[in-house]
């Protein structure tokens, strides 16, 4: 029995990895299309891109996984929430879709190539700016009428989703200009230096933002980040965060290249950690829990057993493209 | 009510096109992953330099292609729970894992891979490449293995017991992953692939050599593809004959749409070659038949009785002019390919196999044989298991997600216009490439179109802003 209350937890973790990986990874390269108007038709934009090309396929993967494992291991959850944030998820996938061709389509199809390059910087930013909304609209709450959704279409719509995605769109193009500090050199490495200090700033203004205001979305919200003595714990996110943001200014003021990414990362990974410590043990927040929503054991532990065996390979060899691409972006990417 | 109604077909109207527009590129892409991995390693084992231009002539191809798959597969992996969201908390126990298996035995290995693939030839070397490449062409098949299985389990369901939330709880899971129709939907799945590749690779070849017999990489690919249409069309006309006896043991209603047997034959059942199925008579008018021909192909026995749609409730019936007519546009197909592959080893006997013209003006326009057969015997066999989604036990109607229709019209209405702007424009650019003639020196990813090969880090700056802009100096 205490296996059958701990499959659920196991698969809420390894999900909320998978949505980790994907936010931080397709993050820095929607962040590149985010910034993209910004840099100079040429050879600016082709090594931004260049610098994403080998990898943001499997970057995009992770989001499969992230939809996919969620049906697998909290089906209830999925045929909730999906109907719920219909409108946004839809224009996200189609927003994807124009940002994921961009990186074909501008190659092939030089004279209309400023064509793609705006279905890149739209298609991320919209992109982006979705996945934020469908952020804060699962925050805020879905209202829910037995197996599924019992709100209006545009219940996902409200002052505070559209914060949450605006916050991402800042968020992401700081991931992407601390990534483009690492990977590109001269005068367009202090382009993005700049921009990673402008948007580092915007990144943690929205984080004190949407946190100040989260806890007082539900009820729950509150006791788990205020009660005693979980306060102690809790404490220790924003505390964590306010260290993230020196180091971060200090490194990027002394011009270091990899630390301003790795800072960056560090700061989305106790973002995470507090929507983690707001939402448990809640997969639909105020409404389904995880264990309400878990798909049987048999359909749990089926898939844990790749999971284990397969996440680490998996790790592995995306390590091991990103080694074997590490470094300044080079010629190597499309001409 | 009537709303509901709308809703539903609207829903089932989305996903169809989705579906359909999504698998163009993996039916081509998991033929083309492997013969790239064909190419690649005949260049390896040679040295001969035709193999390496034809691999980054198709590399270039494939890159396309499968950036087109990818983008409208994600569509696929949220669909299920935007518009069927009844049919995920219900099935998700059991679909839901084999998917998660795809994403994570096939998806990542190909995308993970697919990096060094199109850009790391420089960076790995060629052996390394190699298990790249061949990285992606295995990902592909793992890929279409786990997703058949899935689609397989929702047409003969097995393994699982109801819970008490109405849910279909996985039991047994090797019985669910090898459920009846998976083996012979597996193999015709990914015959089908490999034929519409060759088919595609035939016909760019055939083209090629209509304007000049002598290209060296056009019959080096116009022989490859005839071999592979030659070898696996009559293999598939067989392996989809086994399939549809498959389907007669455990799906007899699409089978008899397929056939247009509205009426029960208790001696003997005709096969009825064309006809116009009027699914409200419940008869197939103006039809020619063939006496008796449909028993001694699905019973090998002309006098053995087969059941007819008359047997089945009227509201089981899947809708019969669909399947009737997508079913006969794939056997024809199948025909025809047949035809070609039986020319072209002429052709090879009588030393004629590049200097045919009406041969490969025949392989030039069965050229997209293959894509219109393969979404053919798709609409056959998923037609033809309405009106379930889950054969026998789920109705379409009942797993619909509550969505008002004006919310599911916008949504298709969004998704046809931007599928048609964003996958013509590809396909048009992929024709592009094809028209160009395979040639030496020919460029790959990492090289300008205008530019010979070089090595990665010798190229002077204003080099790269010349070929990055595409200017022709």
């Amino acid at each position: 029995m205490s296996l059958a209350l701990d499959l659920p937890t196991i698969w809420a973790c390894i999900i909320a990895f998978a949505v980790f990986a994907y936010v931080v990874m397709d993050g820095f390269d929607l962040g590149i299309g985010i910034l993209f108007p910004t840099f100079k038709p040429g050879r600016e934009r082709d090594s931004a891109m260049n610098s994403v090309a080998p990898v943001w396929d499997g970057n995009e993967t992770w989001l499969v996984l992230g939809g996919g494992g969620l049906m697998a291991a909290f089906p209830l959850a999925y045929a909730i929430i999906l109907p719920a944030l219909y409108a946004p998820i839809i224009i996200m996938l189609l927003a994807l879709i124009f940002r994921g061709v961009a990186f074909e389509f501008r190659w092939r199809d030089p004279d209309h190539r400023a064509f793609w390059d705006v279905a890149f910087t739209g298609g991320s930013i919209i992109g982006t700016l979705a996945q934020g909304i469908t952020l804060g609209a699962l925050l805020q709450g879905i209202a829910v009428d037995g197996r599924q959704y019992g709100g209006g279409w545009w219940d996902w719509l409200t002052p505070f989703s559209l914060l949450t995605g605006v916050s991402l769109v800042v968020g992401y193009g700081f991931l992407g200009a601390t990534w483009l500090v690492m990977k590109t050199e001269g005068d367009m490495q202090a382009h993005v230096r700049r921009l990673a200090g402008w948007l580092g700033a915007g990144t943690v203004g929205l984080i004190g933002v949407v946190s100040a205001v989260t806890p007082f979305l539900t009820g729950a919200y509150y006791e788990n980040w205020f009660a005693w003595p979980n306060v102690l714990l809790t404490a220790q996110v924003p505390l964590l965060v306010l260290i993230g943001t020196v180091l971060f200014f200090r490194s990027l003021r002394r011009g270091h290249e990899r630390w301003p990414f790795l800072l960056a990362l560090g700061l989305f990974g106790l973002s995470f950690i507090g929507l983690g410590i707001s939402m448990f043990p809640y997969v639909v927040p105020g409404a389904v829990t995880i264990w309400q929503a878990a798909a049987p054991d048999s359909s749990l532990i089926f898939m844990l057993v790749g999971a284990v065996v397969l996440v680490p390979i998996i790790l592995a060899y995306t390590g091991y493209a990103y080694w074997v691409f590490r470094g300044k972006v080079g010629q190597e990417g499309y001409h | 009510m009537f709303d509901d109604i709308s809703a539903l077909n609207l829903a089932r109207a989305q996903f169809a096109f989705t579906v359909s527009f999504h698998f163009i590129f993996p039916a081509f892409s998991i033929g083309l992953a492997s013969y790239l991995a064909v190419l690649e390693a005949l260049w390896l084992r040679t040295k001969n330099e035709v193999y390496l231009n034809l691999f980054k002539y198709w590399l270039k191809i494939f890159a396309l292609a499968f950036a087109m798959g990818v983008v409208s597969g994600i569509t696929m992996s949220y669909q299920f729970g935007t518009n069927w969201s009844v049919f995920s908390d219900k099935a998700g126990p059991i679909i839901g894992p084999l998917m998660a298996y795809e994403v994570m035995t096939a998806f990542f290995l190909e995308a993970g891979f697919l990096g060094v693939m199109l850009f790391g030839m420089n960076r790995v070397g060629p052996k390394l490449h190699f298990v790249a490449t061949l990285a992606v062409a295995v990902g592909t098949f793992i890929s279409a293995f786990w997703i058949l299985s899935a689609n397989s389990w929702m047409q003969t369901p097995q393994g699982f017991t109801m819970n008490a939330a109405g849910q279909f709880a996985p039991a047994d899971w090797l019985a669910i992953i090898f459920n009846p129709s998976f083996p012979y939907r597996l193999v015709h799945t990914v015959l089908g692939a490999y034929l519409t590749t060759a088919l595609v690779v035939g016909a760019v070849g055939a083209w090629h050599l209509l304007k000049d017999r002598t290209n060296p990489g056009a019959r080096v690919m116009f022989n490859m593809a005839m071999g592979l249409v030659a070898v696996a069309a009559p293999i598939q006309i067989f392996a989809g004959d086994m399939h549809g006896l498959n389907t007669l043991e455990h799906q007899p209603a699409k089978v008899m749409a397929m056939e247009g047997h509205y009426q029960s034959h208790p001696d003997g059942a005709p096969l009825i070659l064309f006809g116009i199925p009027d699914q409200k008579a419940g008869e197939v008018r103006a039809q020619i038949s063939i006496p008796k021909a449909s028993s001694l192909i699905l019973k090998h026995d002309p006098n053995a009785p087969l059941a007819g749609l008359d047997t089945v409730p009227r509201e089981d019936w899947p809708s019969v002019p669909v399947v009737f007519w997508s079913f006969r546009i794939m056997v024809g197909l199948g025909m025809l390919m047949l035809a070609l592959g039986a020319f072209s080893v002429l052709a090879r006997v009588r030393r004629g196999l590049y200097d045919w013209p009406l041969l490969h003006r025949f392989a030039l326009v069965m050229g997209p044989a293959g894509f219109v057969a393969v979404l053919a015997g798709w609409v056959t066999t998923e037609v033809g298991r309405q009106p379930f989604t889950v054969y026998g036990l789920l109705r379409t109607a009942h797993s619909a997600a509550p969505l008002d229709a004006p919310a599911v019209a916008a949504s298709l209405l969004a998704f046809v216009v931007v599928y048609f702007v964003v996958f013509s424009a590809g396909t048009g650019y992929i024709l592009k490439l094809m028209g160009h003639a395979p040639h030496a020196g020919e460029p790959g990813l990492e090289q300008g179109p205008d530019h010979p090969v070089r090595t990665a880090g010798i190229t002077p700056a204003p080099g790269i802003q010349h070929a990055s802009e595409g200017d022709p100096s």
